[in-house]
């Protein structure tokens, strides 16, 4: 079990200090694949810079810590202050984009053997990681190329047996196939599934793409604006959300053969220097009412497993009953108001004449 | 029946590095599209990379010249034979709409001005008419004009400054709006926004899209026509709901099964399909 207990991660700036994980409260059952989920800004991979102990200036672990559950060489609890020892050991990373995660002037076989832990006998190892990667699908020699005589599919498939090759608990993952075509996507992300039944580890996966997440995860964990928003089993997430923000993001996707109307989320995340009062997600939320305007919700247990932070948690299925009523994509077609073109009027001359003037003084 | 857009024997290479070591790689390879409709139409032609979409793109926006091979759009030849239209003329018939609005308009110059410039050399309006033509413009895309004039690329969102650059292409009326990928930069909560204004847009304005990208759900979502391309060759084409709910190509299907949909479960294939041999005794 893998606890999070009130995580705090604050980037210092010159404007000021900026609360990117902003309290989160999470038990991570070990053996599984949790997913996070949000938009872009909502500190999904400041977390996971958090979880990997990597809080170099200008990031800051303010307040709050990660307990892994297990211990060191020396007996002692790994918590967030001596993880980064267990780096590769017992806990590594795949990062997003391999062709710079990997140094292009030193071929592959030098980087395997620049871990810590595999440099006392060089050929052996390398014997074994020769193995390794064959088991993943590469061929033995590729180890002895530059990153750049491989593609990108290749590449990652490399990141992946760097970080599984010592068979660490947790293996953390940010957006690793979002750089990649789906058909390669596939591939690296059944290889993923695959690696993690053979050897139990826990898996925790970023991603912006809620399909990849359904295909992957066992759990997953909704952030907004630096909050945990929703954390449930992956199944009822899709099934019933019970936060209207998991709603709009699973709803809103296109899929092939549903002729329904899709509509986007109106809005946008609330800049973090300026947090509306009460409960982040109220601006753009169809449920909202005075209370979410003032009292922040905290992350509770609605139904059995099933955390939301929402006060209306409740009523979010009824919601998700109405948008499977939506109407079908051709009569929303037909009902498209049109809208006339405005007649030009005297200020708005004056308006082109002063924005002429504008481009001329940019020029300049 | 109106010719939307047709392409005949479009061929192009490109020559990568030099003398000793070139390599020469078919980005398209004899690629042939005839639309013919009476009501705008929106075609989507998807593919991983390096099939050639953007390529085919460039080629239609004239901004790479093939090696063979003609385009004809609205009955304009403008690429092949006898293609020899006023850039004008030609700006007027298509209009590219790009990736990221970031990288198409200039830090150093407010959009505004880009919309009036559009209006006035383009579409060869007066001051005061081009105005009014930007002002409809953007209205159409859910902007106003006080909000735009004088702000520049770095003030708006992703989607608002992508709407700003629809707004722009639609100034001069164009028969055909080329959009290469135009919501894989925006969040994927408001992707639906940008997507759905395609859709009211080809209702509204009787423009025809075509919509280039590698998802397939929002290609299906909005597309009446969708083209598979692989390795520069279109392997397959025809209506939307036909390709993507009975693909006829293998190439086409494996596209299909590997999107991470919701309706079925990798896991569920893994659990029929080959296993993975034991890789933990391989790590030792």
């Amino acid at each position: 079990m893998i606890k999070l207990d009130n995580v705090v991660a604050t980037y210092t700036m010159q404007r000021g200090q900026v609360n990117a994980v902003d309290g989160i409260n999470l038990e991570i059952p070990t053996g599984l694949i949790l997913g996070i989920a949000g938009e872009s800004g909502c500190g999904k991979s400041t977390l996971m810079k958090v979880i990997y102990g990597d809080t170099g200036f200008p990031l800051g672990l303010s307040a709050g810590s990660v307990d892994y559950g297990f211990e060191n060489d020396r007996r002692e609890p790994v918590t967030s202050q001596n993880i980064q020892k267990e780096w590769f050991k017992r806990i590594s990373y795949i990062p997003q984009s391999s062709m710079s995660s990997l140094n292009p002037v030193v071929r592959i076989r030098h980087q395997f053997t620049d871990f810590p832990a595999t440099s006392r006998n060089k050929a052996q190892t390398l014997e074994r990681v020769r193995v390794f990667v064959q088991k993943l699908g590469l061929p033995p020699e590729s180890i002895d190329a530059y990153p750049h005589e491989l593609s990108g599919g290749m590449r990652q498939r490399i990141m992946v047996a760097m970080a599984t090759f010592l068979q660490p608990e947790i293996i953390l993952a940010d957006e690793p196939t979002t750089a990649l075509d789906v058909v390669v996507q596939k591939e690296i992300l059944i290889l993923l599934m695959e690696l993690q039944k053979e050897m139990k580890n826990t898996i925790i996966f970023v991603s912006h793409d809620m399909g990849v997440h359904y295909q992957l995860t066992d759990k997953m964990l909704i952030m907004y604006a630096a909050k945990a928003a929703e954390y449930a089993n992956t199944a009822d997430i899709f099934r019933e959300p019970l936060h209207p923000y998991t709603l709009m993001l699973t709803g809103s996707l296109p899929t092939i053969g549903d002729d329904r109307a899709r509509q986007g989320l109106p809005g946008r995340p609330p800049s973090l220097w300026e947090l509306p009062q009460g409960c982040r997600f109220a601006p753009r939320c169809p449920l909202a009412t005075e209370l979410c305007r003032t009292v922040e919700p905290a992350l509770a247990e609605h139904r059995p497993g099933r955390f939301s932070a929402c006060h209306y948690a409740d009523s979010v299925p009824q919601l998700q009953a109405s948008m499977r009523n939506a109407p079908k994509l051709s009569d929303v077609a037909k009902d498209t108001p049109k809208r006339a073109p405005q007649a030009a009027s005297a200020l708005q001359l004056d308006e082109a004449g002063t924005s002429a003037g504008q481009r001329e003084e940019v020029a300049r | 029946m109106k010719t939307i857009l047709k392409t005949v024997g479009l061929n192009k290479e490109y020559q990568l590095g030099s003398f000793p070591r070139n390599v020469t790689i078919k980005a398209l390879n004899n690629v042939n599209l005839t639309v013919e409709s009476d009501q705008p139409v929106i075609i989507s032609v998807v593919g991983e990379s390096g099939s050639g979409k953007t390529t085919l793109a460039k080629v239609i926006l004239r901004l790479v010249k093939p090696n063979s091979g003609e385009v004809t759009i609205d009955g304009h030849r403008i690429v092949g034979k006898g293609a020899n239209p006023d850039n004008n003329e030609f700006l007027r018939t298509v209009q590219p709409i790009f990736q990221n609005p970031f990288e198409a308009f200039s830090r150093y110059r407010t959009i505004d001005t880009y919309l009036v410039e559009v209006a006035t050399r383009v579409a060869g309006l007066g001051k005061a008419e081009a105005v009014a033509a930007v002002e409809a413009a953007l209205a159409v895309v859910g902007l106003e004009y006080k909000d735009v004039r004088g702000k520049y690329p770095n003030q708006f969102s992703g989607g608002e400054l992508q709407r700003a650059s629809v707004a722009r292409a639609l100034i001069p009326h164009p028969s055909l709006i080329i959009a290469d990928e135009p919501v894989s930069m925006i969040d994927a909560s408001r992707r639906m926004i940008i997507i759905n204004l395609f859709l009211a847009l080809k209702q509204e304005t009787k423009t025809s899209f075509l919509y280039i990208t590698h998802d397939l759900a929002t290609a299906y979502y909005i597309s009446d026509y969708i083209a598979v391309m692989t390795r520069g060759t279109v392997v397959e084409f025809g209506e939307a709901k036909q390709v993507l709910q009975h693909p006829q190509h293998d190439y086409s299907r494996l596209l299909l099964s590997a999107i991470p949909s919701l309706d079925h479960k990798w896991s569920d294939e893994i659990a029929a399909g080959k296993k993975l041999a034991a890789v933990t005794e391989a790590a030792g």
